[in-house]
């Protein structure tokens, strides 16, 4: 009973978050509404018994990729009412794509339920008692899974060097500091003593 | 009441929707755009880890957390392409981002 009304809740609180985030007009707000759909999700999650992957969602998405949204989101100054324009125009088209994705795919999850591969599903397996749910992840993934375990850790390298040079730029007439430079300067190098002529003054170009 | 696989699979299935529509309707702002993969591959992820729980099989939570991975990374990449589209740009309407004729 009380598992019910939890997962209700959550889905309810999931789905309207995830509309509103493709609804909402000010972007900001469509970053915290993706936020709460994250975190319901996450609860979801809890609920099936897979709590290691609810907590890498919350750490992963509320905490990096949704605070990076965020970022760019306040960082970029775009006009987005101009962005918005033609949304009433793909309404009615999106409307008809999405209901016929969203029948197509209740139909295939009945029939998988009904008829398929998860016909005999009993209920939800939570941790056994011997085993947790991290522990029993662990155990699967340092084994049978560890070759693509480290091909994501080279697709995180390869992402994060990527972004890296995509964004990082060396702005003109800007001083920048130079450390072996700096560091080399000596008495002889630094100072020069010129002879001024008496009465003349000194242009700009005599202190180069 | 009863929380059965198909509960989750439907509400998979209405994420995964919201995405694809939220792609169509906001065809101009790439950062909704993104927001929308983003629901896109959390509802893959339900599925993943609904699967996993009621088959009681422990290899739907690993493909769940490698999709997280490609998630997390192309989040960083795509945002990055934005911002240096903007740098050069001054806007993120994708529309008329065509210079490249492809």
């Amino acid at each position: 009973m009380l598992q019910g009304i939890a997962f209700y809740l959550l889905a309810t609180v999931a789905v309207l978050g995830g509309l509103m985030v493709v609804t909402a007009k000010n972007p900001v707000h469509s970053v915290l509404w993706l936020i709460l759909a994250f975190f319901s999700s996450a609860g979801l999650f809890v609920l099936l018994g897979a709590e290691f992957l609810a907590m890498l969602l919350v750490v992963v998405y509320v905490g990096a990729v949704a605070v990076l949204f965020l970022f760019v989101v306040m960082m970029l100054d775009v006009d987005f009412v101009r962005l918005r324009e033609g949304y009433a125009r793909y309404l009615p088209l999106a409307a008809i794509v999405a209901g016929i994705l969203l029948a197509e795919m209740i139909m295939i999850s009945l029939a998988v339920v009904s008829g398929g591969a998860a016909a005999d599903a009993a209920g939800p397996v939570a941790a056994t008692a011997d085993m947790s749910n991290v522990e029993a992840i662990g155990r699967v993934l340092y084994t049978d899974y560890v070759y693509i375990f480290q091909a994501a850790g080279i697709v995180l390298l390869i992402a994060m060097i990527g972004a890296i040079v995509l964004t990082l730029r060396h702005k003109p007439n800007i001083k920048r500091q130079n450390v072996a430079r700096q560091v080399g300067r000596d008495a002889k190098t630094a100072m020069e003593v010129k002879s001024v002529t008496t009465g003349a003054g000194v242009t700009p170009e005599d202190l180069v | 009441m009863e929380i059965t696989l198909q509960h989750y699979l439907a509400v998979a299935a209405i994420l995964f929707t919201i995405g694809v529509f939220g792609i169509f309707v906001n065809r101009k702002n790439v950062i909704i755009i993104l927001m929308s993969i983003e629901l896109i591959l959390l509802a893959v992820n339900i599925n993943f880890v609904a699967f996993s729980a009621y088959l009681n099989d422990v290899q739907g939570q690993i493909m769940a957390m490698f999709v997280l991975t490609v998630a997390a990374a192309e989040a960083a990449v795509g945002l990055a392409i934005l911002v240096t589209f903007f740098r050069n740009r001054g806007d993120i309407a994708v529309d008329d981002a065509s210079v490249m004729k492809g």
